[in-house]
């Protein structure tokens, strides 16, 4: 079985072939230009990961949303799943840049971490 | 009146850039000018990562990207001041400014940089017909909320253009809850990077609409629907090809205008296709001793070019400011036009002086559709340079080629670029 990909990895946008067995096992990967672009398209068929950014609420500070990362990609049908967990945070000001906020989210062995500083603020 | 050496006008991505630069070039006296509350600029609501990739080899977020400059920033004895709009710029180098600490004040540049960024063309800027109800957004306004204020602007959103931030808000929204029911793209292909298309739409199965536009909308207070409808090669509706959406949020990604209304002000000659200044192989605009970079002077799409092009404006502005500019004005001679020829819709600089041509000159350029197997010509004087093969071109990738001092050498009246399609004939 063939599968065409357009390589995700940076901007050259590689279009990959893969082969694969009946049983799924992958045979080869062909039409990518560097490495990269083979471990993600044998990713991308086993197990597709994604990273997710998004923000969580805060206090004290000149702005009510911290916006967060994670520190490694999770499975892509994860994502609603931690949303779910990350938006049940609430931090206060001060908040470092890259401090963790939250270890081992979804017990997925990432982390929720903030993707700014964020100092106190008093709002007139 | 208080004097600086160089007063930055803008805090984001190019403005920090040309400051710290500036300032480990000789200038001591280096004021940024900055109208939100914080410094940052567009990329403390950008969350989403993908940042710094050529800069720092790494994939940051945006306001990670800020950050890293922030924290420079803390090393240098530059001077900042937030909540603070420049009122009026003028040529001779004098800016108005208001903030609540100071009131209204005038300063002095010996140089000038400008950093303002650019601004979303709006629903007037495209003539989009249909009722006017609340619930029409710039995807970036969107945006901004969504990311820093902590609001949601709807539930059913429809979005209009395939630009990278109309397809990282489609995710956004999406993550949050809203469901986004399409995306239009008036060209028959889409503007956002192959790998903002994966990640942001056929994830979440969003479907996408090439070669549509919308022709229509509904709702009294708020919008309670849009219509679109298929483009023929003209880009006019075809009629017939009608589709329509509930949707209660239209967001709208259709292209970006550099901020230029200080810049015009100050009389500075702006270019046509950019709609950003004329600049120089110095960054340096009509106007002497003042520079323009970043998304002021073109639009970009990697934030890595844009702190180029501000450290690039910040070491000439500070070479303007300790060279004495009075001196340097006997050398002036007339520019070189650098022209974009067919198929190309700008290339920055605009013009060169020979008497300042730099060891490698960089030429940044835009084609107007895309290509596969192409070929950039260079000619000189009407003579052929150089030609480099490319293998793939689209207008949303801004391409990048550098030129040596002796290659340049002798020019006396054009540099000009053009491109070849495959299978073009001559």
């Amino acid at each position: 079985m063939k599968t065409e990909m357009i390589c995700i990895v940076c901007p050259m946008s590689c279009h990959m072939e893969i082969e694969q067995a009946e049983d799924g096992t992958i045979l080869s990967v062909i039409g990518n230009s560097c490495n990269r672009g083979d471990s993600y398209a044998r990713k991308e068929l086993t197990m597709p990961m994604r990273m997710l950014t998004t923000t969580v609420a805060i206090e004290g500070s000149l702005h009510r949303r911290l916006p967060v990362i994670l520190t490694g990609e999770i499975p892509k049908e994860k994502q609603e799943e931690v949303m779910k967990e990350i938006s049940k945070i609430c931090v206060k000001a001060p908040v470092l840049y890259q401090q963790i906020l939250k270890q081992d989210i979804c017990d997925l062995g990432v982390a929720v971490m903030a993707s700014r500083s964020m100092d106190c603020y008093e709002n007139e | 009146m208080q004097e600086y050496d160089v007063i930055i006008i803008g805090g984001g991505s190019a403005g920090l850039a040309a400051a710290i630069e500036a300032y480990k070039n000789g200038c001591e006296k280096v004021l940024i000018l900055e109208r939100e509350k914080e410094l940052g600029g567009i990329l403390l609501q950008c969350i989403h990562n993908g940042f710094g990739l050529h800069l720092f080899h790494e994939e940051l977020a945006g306001p990670s990207y800020a950050e890293r400059y922030l924290m420079l920033l803390k090393e240098t004895k530059i001077e900042t001041k937030t909540d603070t709009m420049v009122i009026h710029l003028s040529k001779d180098k004098i800016l108005e400014y208001v903030n609540p600490k100071e009131g209204y004040v005038k300063v002095k540049g010996k140089a000038i940089v400008l950093a303002m960024g650019c601004r979303e063309r709006t629903r007037g800027a495209i003539s989009l017909p249909g009722s006017r109800p609340s619930g029409i957004w710039t995807a970036g306004t969107a945006q901004r909320y969504l990311n820093m204020e902590g609001y949601m602007v709807g539930k059913r959103v429809f979005i209009l253009g395939s630009g990278d931030i109309g397809l990282i808000m489609a995710r956004r929204m999406t993550l949050e809850g809203a469901t986004v029911v399409g995306v239009a793209e008036i060209m028959p292909y889409s503007n956002g990077l192959p790998r903002n298309m994966k990640q942001c739409l056929e994830d979440f199965h969003i479907p996408l609409y090439l070669s549509h536009t919308i022709t229509n909308l509904y709702g009294k207070d708020r919008l309670s629907g849009v219509q679109i409808s298929q483009v023929d090669e003209r880009l006019q509706a075809i009629k017939g090809t009608e589709k329509e959406f509930d949707a209660d949020t239209l967001l709208l990604s259709v292209g970006l205008i550099p901020e230029n209304a200080l810049s015009l002000e100050a009389g500075i000659l702006l270019n046509n296709r950019t709609k950003g200044p004329l600049v120089t192989q110095s960054y340096e605009t009509t106007v002497p001793g003042i520079f323009a970079c970043g998304n002021v002077l073109h639009v970009h799409d990697l934030v890595d070019f844009v702190s180029e092009e501000g450290k690039k404006a910040g070491y000439f502005a500070a070479k303007y400011c300790i060279d004495n500019p009075d001196l340097m004005e006997e050398t002036i001679q007339e520019p070189i036009t650098v022209e974009a020829a067919k198929g190309i819709i700008y290339v920055i600089p605009n013009q060169l002086y020979v008497n300042k041509l730099l060891e490698k000159q960089d030429f940044l350029f835009r084609v107007n559709t895309p290509l596969q197997e192409a070929t950039i010509i260079i000619e000189k004087d009407g003579m052929l340079l150089k030609t480099i093969q490319k293998k793939h071109l689209a207008p949303s990738e801004m391409e990048k080629v550098t030129l040596k001092k002796e290659e340049l050498e002798g020019i006396r009246g054009r540099l000009s670029f053009r491109i070849f399609a495959k299978g073009e004939t001559v």
